[in-house]
């Protein structure tokens, strides 16, 4: 059990890392890590609806669209349930604490179109916890370990987005061939980037 | 340009390249070109979905009403990408278990989405077919050229034919996907760029010989970030 716990957690976060490896969740990853502040909010409102998204998707999938036979139908469900799970957590950040809004409401609409989120509703979608985490035994896959991965996937995707910030901090004082300013000099750092983790993948 | 239709499909293939210029639907460009097949299917798959989507939201574009034209909108393209989906499990069952998680993420593509928002819900339907293929199209040549240098580097094959044997795994790898994303959009921007210098040259020369006039000011390149995607 302990194992496996351990295995999820670092799969998710490294060697499966959202964005360096599996590349989902690249629109925020190029358009909000200028500064390594707004990569950081990002990064935990990311983290904090795909957590809430699995919660809802994951139970609905298994009690309710599997008895009735209409999995076919999960696309639609699941990116409406992201997309009101982003407007109701947009009305009650601004109505709790509207300091929090001001920083990361920006952040919140951009979530709904987030390849990340529907990525990991998808990807828990599975039978057995082997077939997503690598190297763990066959243990079957049940709400726990789907918000355990959830939440490290999240995790992982806010290291990847605020050590992006920093870099392009860096990126945007050097001087650059102006065919490479912006995107392709962001993409070569990602790639350098990736290179880092990818030795987590041969853990 | 003088046909309206040639320009709308050389916007979408060239002017505007969804990869290379706009940067949209990077998470599918990355994933997916690990080889030609791979790249070109994706390609395909988004070109159908986004002329379907841009020919119903050109139809239905007076039926919807604008408060709630996202939603509807998206409720489109889900249902086009599961229709998609069961098609692809049955007839081509290759290219659905390659595609994995890329296939139901067609859906939260900025570039179907953003075609959507910003041509189909305001022109007519024939405009909105030529510009969904002409996308889709440029979308398709830039995955299938990232697949074929990433696969022939990768392995030594084209289009899954064995050419030479070698491989560099970096290429086949997740860094390789970025560096080579990341040097075909600096090479591309390079390309049009001189080629946009070119012809102003050539046309403000022209003009200087039969207007004899200061010369025209330089087009601002619209650019679009993909900041909102």
């Amino acid at each position: 059990m302990l194992t496996a716990i351990i295995a999820v957690v670092v799969t998710a976060a490294f060697s499966q890392n959202f964005i360096l490896v599996k590349f989902l969740g690249i629109c925020p990853f190029l358009g909000v890590s200028k500064r390594t502040s707004g990569a950081a909010s990002m990064g935990v409102a990311v983290t904090l609806v795909m957590l809430l998204a699995t919660l809802v998707t994951y139970p609905l999938y298994v009690y309710v669209l599997t008895p009735l036979k209409i999995e076919f139908l999960e696309i639609i469900f699941f990116i409406f349930i992201i997309a009101a799970l982003v407007q109701m957590l947009e009305k009650i950040i601004a109505k709790l604490s509207p300091a929090l809004y001001r920083t990361m409401g920006i952040y919140l609409p951009l979530i709904t179109t987030n390849c990340a989120i529907l990525g990991v509703a998808e990807l828990v979608l599975v039978n057995d916890l082997s077939e997503i985490v690598s190297g763990s035994a066959a243990i079957s896959m049940n709400l726990g370990f789907a918000l355990l991965y959830a939440l490290f996937a999240g995790l992982g995707f806010t290291l990847a987005m605020v050590l992006m910030g920093g870099v392009r901090e860096r990126l945007e004082k050097l001087p650059v061939a102006k065919c490479l300013k912006g995107f392709p000099i962001t993409m070569v750092a990602a790639s350098l980037m990736a290179m880092a983790f990818y030795v987590f993948t041969l853990i | 340009m003088k046909n309206k239709y040639a320009k709308i499909a050389f916007d979408g293939l060239i002017t505007n390249n969804a990869s290379f210029k706009l940067v949209l639907g990077t998470c599918a460009a990355l994933g997916m070109s690990s080889s030609a097949i791979g790249g070109f299917g994706m390609g395909i798959s988004v070109t159908v979905v986004l002329l379907l989507s841009n020919v119903l939201i050109s139809m239905l574009r007076k039926v919807i009403p604008s408060a709630v034209r996202i939603p509807a909108f998206v409720v489109i393209i889900a249902t086009l990408v599961t229709l998609l989906r069961m098609a692809l499990e049955k007839y081509m069952p290759d290219l659905y278990d390659s595609m994995g998680v890329f296939l139901p993420l067609i859906v939260v593509n900025c570039m179907i989405l953003g075609r959507a928002e910003a041509f189909a819900s305001k022109q007519p339907v024939l405009d909105s077919a030529i510009d969904g293929v002409s996308t889709g199209l440029g979308f398709t040549v830039a995955l299938t050229l990232m697949g074929v240098i990433r696969e022939f580097f990768g392995s030594g094959s084209f289009f899954g034919i064995e050419l030479f044997d070698f491989s560099i795994g970096f290429f086949a790898s997740a860094p390789g996907a970025f560096f080579t994303y990341g040097i075909c959009i600096a090479l591309f921007l390079l390309i049009t760029d001189n080629v946009e210098k070119t012809a102003r040259k050539k046309r403000a020369r022209a003009f200087r010989v039969s207007q004899s006039a200061p010369l025209p000011a330089p087009e601002e390149t619209e650019k679009k970030e993909a900041e909102t995607c």
